[in-house]
């Protein structure tokens, strides 16, 4: 039960992080993206290919950080995960999604996003192969915090849970104390009153890219680290994503890490009464109930 | 000979199939502008459906009911229908994409209760043990594998005249309305809810058609049948042929279909061996670049819808407009 729970806000927090970007997009360009969680996929993989690079060249960087199996050229991987899974998203936007918007409907939008989530995941799998790969392959042993009931946490664990709260406590500041904040939320809540007080909505739509895209890629690296890294990422977290983004309500960027932690306590109790098969489903349940009990979600405005 | 005319009949089989699937998609996406992110699901619930009602009974397991065919496939088709019910009374009120969300939301769930849930569906070892309609009678596989190919033709045949016929009624001008303004078919007391319900009803119910026809052909279903590529296929079969013309899903089916089997035999046969492994990867790449390259460039598909331009005027086309 208290694993359960340990584990839950774990994932939780992990899917909160994937889950901003997704929100804020959603919202602005008014269209469900299913590409989205591959960028969780793209940074993983691409800190897994800096992560060798830079321990290669700089053999000091490949040594653990205290009890975590997290390495400094991890850490320095990551952040060029970062900017690479941003840069990605507003390439992809360029490419595939500004010139449907130009000349179609949000749905064909939606339409295209399946189709480009269906190549990446496979380009990622033709490169770097269909199996799981860790980051590290020493063996990453668990604390004990209790024996009775037994209760497991890694220092790893430890580390993304901090990590992934610092990375939305530091956007948190950047929303509600810099000018650039307080438009990124004028943009977010109404695009046209926005426009109309001098925010230039492009400009914006490439920041959310790259902002959501940075953050989608953290969480990927946290996935991996703590779990492990394989083409099937973005799959396994793109139901998560969407019912974090529609229990916080579509715009919401405080709903959304709300509603991470709930989809991710959510499935990890469900474990308690269902067998771990149906786990995949457990999202899709949340999102019924958010449709039947409170169709705009906990913060979001009515959408049509 | 006999092999080639064997083997033909199997692909035309399972092309026909699938183009029933597509028009089902059509109705959806081509005539209403409902996007349905689990196609696999209405198939897979037609395909399951028929197989529990009409299947022989097994210790442990649940249906095996051993219907007689007409009763076995009608159920399939309802059982399809009453899933697509549920999630469109949820969902077709609210932000359009919900849709998107919530059908493949389905497509997820359902393959979970495939996979997992033994006692129904037998989960990774499927459902077989299924006594397929007058098999025993004809004897021959051969002769047998044909009488179904025109089976699954007449089927076909009925679907498209229904839907042609459907698009061409006021219902169907209704249906087109809806998709290109709402609120002016609002504005003429038009209920948009409750058509697009009954639209992606009737389309999932045609998806569950064709799956039912599916498990049926192989007396045989599984969740490796129902991967989620095949809603990828789906839609590129009607993206390529074009989106809102009945004849255009049919041709879309069958030209991704044979694309599809030519890539996959182009592989197994030229590539090296450790490339071999990769061979779905790189057919679902395919298909990827397939369904964004359309939208991108061709969106109308080869075949671009028709529209008619009032009642009087059947016939008479104009361009299509571009889509909402």
């Amino acid at each position: 039960m208290i694993q359960n729970v340990l584990d839950g806000l774990l994932t939780g927090s992990i899917v909160s992080l994937g889950a901003i970007g997704l929100t804020m997009i959603m919202h602005m360009l008014r269209f469900a993206n299913f590409s989205y969680a591959e960028l969780l996929a793209i940074g993983a993989y691409v800190a897994l290919v800096f992560d060798r690079l830079f321990a290669a060249v700089l053999p000091f960087t490949s040594v653990a950080i205290g009890p975590l199996s997290l390495t400094v050229s991890l850490v320095l991987a990551m952040a060029v995960a970062m900017a690479a899974a941003g840069l990605s998203a507003v390439v992809i936007d360029r490419l595939v999604f500004k010139r449907i918007r130009e000349t179609a409907g949000s749905l064909s939008m939606v339409f295209a996003s399946f189709g480009v989530a269906l190549i990446i995941r496979n380009v990622i799998a033709l490169i770097f192969g269909l199996k799981a790969q860790l980051y590290s392959d020493d063996i990453a042993f668990a604390m004990v915090l209790s024996t009775h009931p037994l209760v497991l946490v890694k220092p790893d664990q430890v580390f993304t849970f901090t990590a992934a709260l610092a990375i939305m406590f530091a956007f948190h500041l950047v929303l509600s104390r810099t000018t650039f904040g307080y438009a990124l939320r004028a943009v977010a809540e109404n695009p046209q009153l926005a426009q109309v007080n001098g925010v230039r909505l492009s400009t914006m739509v490439t920041a959310v890219w790259v902002i959501g895209g940075g953050m989608a890629a953290a969480a990927g690296v946290f996935y991996g680290l703590t779990n492990q890294i394989s083409p099937v990422i973005g799959q396994n977290f793109i139901l998560p994503v969407f019912a974090a983004a529609i229990v916080g309500g579509i715009g919401s960027i405080y709903g959304a890490v709300l509603g991470g932690f709930i989809v991710g306590l959510a499935s990890g109790l469900a474990l308690l009464v269902v067998p771990s098969g149906y786990s995949p489903a457990m999202p899709f349940l949340i999102i019924l109930a958010v449709l039947i009990l409170k169709p705009n979600g906990l913060f979001g405005e009515e959408q049509r | 000979m006999i092999g080639f005319i064997s083997y033909f009949a199997f692909f035309c089989t399972v092309a026909s199939i699938l183009a029933i699937a597509t028009l089902g998609l059509n109705l959806h996406w081509g005539n209403t502008g409902l996007f349905n992110g689990g196609v696999v699901a209405f198939f897979g619930a037609g395909a399951y459906g028929t197989m529990l009602l009409g299947g022989r009974p097994e210790l442990g397991q649940f249906g095996g009911y051993e219907l007689p065919y007409p009763l076995a496939f009608a159920g399939g088709i309802l059982l399809a229908g009453a899933v697509a019910w549920v999630v469109g009374v949820l969902t077709l009120r609210l932000r359009h994409d919900y849709l998107a969300i919530a059908t493949f939301g389905v497509a997820v769930a359902f393959e979970s209760v495939t996979r997992n849930a033994e006692w129904l569906t037998g989960g990774a070892k499927g459902l077989r043990g299924f006594e397929r309609p007058f098999e025993a009678a004809i004897g021959s596989p051969f002769g047998y594998s044909l009488l179904f190919l025109a089976f699954v033709l007449v089927v076909l045949v009925v679907v498209y005249v229904g839907l042609e016929r459907l698009i061409r009624s006021p219902y169907g001008r209704l249906l087109r309305a809806i998709r290109e303004d709402e609120e002016a078919a609002r504005s003429l007391g038009k209920s948009p809810a409750r058509v697009r319900l009954a639209a992606f009803v009737a389309g999932s119910m045609i998806m569950g058609t064709a799956g039912s026809l599916y498990s049926t052909f192989y007396a045989f279903i599984s969740p490796q049948d129902l991967a989620s590529i095949l809603t990828f296929q789906i839609w590129a079969m009607l993206i390529v042929g074009g989106a809102g013309n009945n004849r255009g899903a049919i041709a879309g089916a069958f030209m991704i279909w044979a694309a599809w089997t030519a890539s996959g035999w182009l592989l197994a046969r030229f590539a090296p061996i450790d490339v071999q492994l990769y061979t779905g990867t790189i057919q679902y790449i395919l298909i990827g670049l397939v369904i964004v390259g359309m939208l991108l460039w061709r969106p109308q598909g080869v075949l671009p819808e028709k529209l008619v331009v009032s009642q009087t005027g059947m016939g008479a086309a104009r361009q299509p407009a571009p889509r909402e």
